[in-house]
């Protein structure tokens, strides 16, 4: 199984540990991440302006790499993931963003938006299954309470991002549950944790990250798992004190895989 | 030669602001064999049909086009029309230039010239029409009721109070359906009990009345006025005529962990089990899946206690038949799934409840004897949240919910917010809507009399979140004529859940032969002008099957039902539909593909002798088909492989000459 990864710029940086055991993982699992050349920032958020182009050229670049390649696209930060997708549908969709895309680099060959974007749990799920990864744990996270904690980006835009059941997901409890943990179901797991809110108003993350916590606190989790670095950014500066501990999905796999 | 006359309907300006009437009528009047044509605004009406019969005696027709909508709309009303002027009413045919053409084109030139070539065709083909002459059915007299809720049970009162025998087929085990589960009603507040329970026991006393429970339709044959129907019984493992209903075995059955589905899962009851006090017929069940004796072999205490031994574990499924004249259609609603709706969390809390299950949470024989307790730790809620339209008026291309207005659910939910209120004054009530529609004789009054006399928070925004944490229940939600967000700390919320049609009720219609629409709501022969036939001659429609409705409208459908059906069985002989399969015995060569095709089995085998060239003779095996069994589908004829079979009236050499005329 091989296809062409999309770090981002996060995972260089803030979330190290989200890059370097989703990468260890794949590789335990027999799936080979060949990063994508050369390449550039998502563009951060996606622009809901239609008209504009400009911070969409650096995913259909990456895009195109993958397209060239002949793979499929892999990210694992949720928010990269969200924009690279999204764009890539507007690629697909979107005539008038296509031509002026298109116009604008003007590669050899147009883009419209062919490649298939996956996120790392996605290819977990649908390609090497989970079934499979549970035969391969070898340190299981036996009687670990855990909660999944999704956010808002893998799942919405429902239509486009396809990720899962925007209201009642369950990727990241059925992964739990093959790496032998105990998933906990609690209502926001799927709520918004404040995101970028924080730069104008710093109290939105606070209040977001609390009542994230408290629901899964008082469902008995000891901890969350997400695939977000801004989520756990948020979560994990309103955690101190809770005793509930944030951590990537990819660092869980990666422990019980034996590869940490 | 035929004589044709065309004749072009303007249908006011549904057909002649699409299509140049005039210029079609001048057009088609060229065609060989046409002698008249002319158009008119409403060829249906009085006028328009004394202006084909005088062409048909003026122009000595031998045939007749009409140009005009759907031949489902009026072929009859021509047909009648043609032969009160002595033409053979099977000479008329019809070109839909209305359904087919008028409206769904914009463009003028391209509807006439459409309407012209459809024209042509139907003219095409009365050119090879013949006359044909109806034969005529017996009716059996008695009706088949599918489903014993209120619609079922008003339907057959009144079927069988015009004295012709009717079965009620109910799945499970007690007529009564929906209805029985519910508390009061609105706009009265009379309990559902009270009115209810008087008809089922009517139902189970009336000499012309019998009760099926506990079965399932498994097959349905023949046509109008001449149903055959396979009825599955299923086992009960009781003796239904030797039961008594005493409750003794339900109170002594050692397995108690059976959940409850009249109570909707809120509570348990036994393996051997009566659905409740009032049920019809009155006699227990033993539910296989948790009976001890079915399942290990080892128990058998409701055998012993049994006074009349009316105990039978030994009892299979079994099959009757029974010939129907009419079938009625009313199999009734479910309250859609919720687990599509997981913001509210449903799955997550016992304490987030279908209206449905508020329902039986409120009934004096409900699980808590009527008394308002969360289910979660049996306390009375202090804050309850209703949410309306869950499921409701959903977009059609999200993946969720469905597209219609499920119609109860604001009167329902006006009158959980008035009953709470006026029992536990003590408690908030809000009520988050989309829209409150309550068009009906009494109703506005009565949603008005929640909001102004017994102060229920109406708040016009959804519900966005639950979340249950630490006994409360953190609703978040919009005002949206405040412009503002609300957080309410609730002890209870209750979902008014959108209703579908009963799972029962896609397998039916295949059965049945009946039209459904989308949403899977059986289809009326006409909206408007016949609301409660089915396209499908005798099968006829009553209740929450056909769409959402209410008690009062529901039980108004049944009883127009079963006119509708009184008026079939009335009939000593039904006029039979003349178009009909018949196989050409010289060329047919008995291979059988024609019967194993036939959804009605009209087609039988025989051997005849035939005279050989050689004036030998020789005896070959042919089809015969019956033309009172068959319907005319025509699918023997195109499965003939010798084109042996043909179709009176659609004929092959009648649907290529259509053919030819189209592209020519």
């Amino acid at each position: 199984m091989e296809f062409l990864y999309y770090p981002g710029c996060t995972l260089k940086n803030k979330a190290k540990d989200l890059d370097l055991y989703a990468r260890k993982s794949a590789e335990a699992l027999g799936v080979t991440l060949t990063e994508v050349p050369e390449w550039q920032c998502c563009g951060g958020v996606y622009p809901l302006g239609r008209d504009e182009i400009a911070t969409k050229l650096s995913s259909v670049r990456t895009l195109m790499a993958a397209r060239d390649a002949g793979c499929d696209l892999v990210t694992v930060c949720a928010a990269c993931h969200n924009v690279v997708k999204q764009i890539n549908h507007d690629m697909a969709c979107d005539e008038y963003v296509r031509t002026r895309v298109n116009n604008y680099l003007a590669p050899d060959v147009p883009y419209d938006g062919s490649v298939n974007v996956l996120h790392l749990l996605e290819v977990l799920r649908d390609r090497v299954g989970f079934d499979a990864i549970r035969e391969k744990v070898v340190s299981p996270l036996t009687g670990r309470k855990l909660g999944a904690y999704y956010g808002c980006l893998l799942l919405r835009p429902s239509s486009v991002l396809a990720f899962d059941d925007p209201e009642n997901p369950t990727v990241i409890e059925d992964l739990l549950k093959a790496l032998g943990a105990e998933p906990v179901y609690y209502a926001e797991r799927n709520e918004c944790c404040g995101g970028y809110a924080g730069i104008a108003d710093p109290e939105v993350p606070e209040k977001r990250a609390a009542a994230v916590l408290s629901n899964a606190k008082a469902r008995g989790a000891e901890a969350l798992v997400t695939a977000c670095p801004l989520c756990y950014y948020n979560l994990k500066k309103h955690a101190a004190g809770t005793g509930v501990g944030v951590v990537y999905f990819t660092e869980l796999l990666a422990g019980a895989l034996g590869v940490k | 030669m035929q004589r044709i006359g065309v004749f072009v309907c303007w249908c006011g300006s549904n057909i002649a602001g699409t299509v140049d009437v005039k210029k079609v009528a001048q057009t088609l009047g060229r065609e060989p064999g046409v002698v008249f044509s002319a158009d008119y605004q409403y060829m249906c009406s009085q006028s328009g049909q004394d202006l084909i019969k005088d062409s048909i005696k003026q122009y000595k027709l031998t045939g007749a086009v009409i140009c005009s909508c759907s031949p489902r709309m009026h072929e009859n009303t021509f047909r009648k029309a043609a032969a009160a002027a002595g033409l053979n009413p099977y000479m008329v045919e019809i070109a839909n230039i209305r359904e087919q053409v008028s409206w769904i084109h914009k463009d003028m030139a391209a509807g006439t010239e459409k309407a012209i070539i459809l024209g042509r065709a139907a003219i095409a083909k009365v050119h090879l029409n013949a006359p044909l002459i109806a034969g005529e059915s017996p009716v059996t007299k008695r009706a088949l009721v599918i489903g014993g809720g209120i619609a079922g049970i008003q339907t057959a009162l009144d079927i069988a109070d015009a004295g012709f025998p009717v079965d009620i087929v109910e799945k499970s085990p007690t007529i009564g359906g929906k209805m029985a589960q519910l508390d009061k009603t609105f706009p009265t507040l009379d309990c559902a009990a009270c009115i209810l329970t008087p008809k089922m026991v009517e139902a189970a006393q009336h000499e012309n009345v019998r009760i099926l429970a506990y079965s399932e339709v498994a097959e349905v044959k023949g046509f109008v006025g001449n149903f055959t129907v396979k009825i599955r019984r299923k086992a009960r493992y009781v003796k239904e005529d030797v039961c008594t209903g005493c409750g003794l075995c339900t109170e002594k059955c050692p397995q108690k962990k059976a959940p409850d589905e009249f109570n909707l899962g809120l509570s348990n009851r036994r393996a051997i089990y009566i659905p409740f006090a009032q049920a019809v017929p009155k006699v227990a069940t033993i539910d296989p899946d948790y009976c001890m004796m079915l399942k290990t072999g080892k128990c058998g205490v409701c055998s012993k206690v049994c006074g009349v031994k009316a105990i039978d574990y030994t009892q299979k499924d079994e099959f009757i038949e029974e010939n129907y004249g009419a079938i009625v259609a009313a199999t009734g609603f479910e309250p859609i799934g919720l687990d599509k709706f997981d913001e509210f969390a449903y799955s997550l809390s016992p304490d987030v409840v279908t209206s449905l299950e508020y329902e039986r949470l409120m009934n004096a024989a409900g699980p808590t004897g009527g008394t308002l307790l969360r289910p979660s730790d049996l306390k009375h809620p202090h804050t309850i949240v209703f949410v309306q339209c869950v499921g409701s008026r959903c977009d059609e291309k999200s993946e969720k919910g469905v597209p219609y207005c499920s119609k109860v659910c604001c009167m329902y939910t006006a009158k959980h917010a008035m009953l709470t209120r006026e029992k536990y004054p003590d408690t908030e009530v809000y009520v988050f809507y989309i829209d409150v529609r309550t068009p009906g004789k009494n109703f506005d009054e009565f949603y008005r009399r929640a909001v102004e006399q017994y102060d229920v928070h109406y708040i016009k925004g959804m519900v966005g979140k639950v979340v249950p944490e630490n006994g409360k229940l953190k609703v978040q939600a919009s005002d949206l004529l405040e412009n503002r967000q609300l957080h309410i700390d609730a002890d209870m919320v209750v979902l008014a859940a959108a209703i579908e049609p009963d799972k029962s009720a896609r397998p039916l219609a295949t059965m049945l032969t009946a039209s459904m629409d989308t949403n899977d709501f059986f289809t009326e022969a006409h909206p408007k002008l016949r609301p409660v036939e089915s396209p499908t001659a005798g099968v006829f429609l009553a209740g929450m099957c056909q769409g959402p409705k209410d008690i009062p409208e529901t039980v108004s459908q049944a009883s127009a039902c079963a006119a509708k059906v009184i008026g079939l069985l009335n009939k000593d002989r039904l006029v039979g539909n003349p178009c009909v399969a018949h196989s050409d015995e010289l060329m047919c060569n008995g291979c059988s593909q024609c019967a194993n095709v036939c959804p009605y089995g009209a087609i039988t085998y025989a051997d005849k002798e035939f005279r050989m060239p050689d004036r030998t003779t020789a005896v070959r095996r042919v089809a015969q088909v019956n033309p009172a069994v068959c319907q005319g589908c025509g699918a023997c004829t195109v499965t003939c492989p010798s084109g042996a079979m043909d179709l009176f009236g659609f004929s092959n050499n009648q649907i290529m000459a259509e053919v030819d005329a189209i592209c020519k």
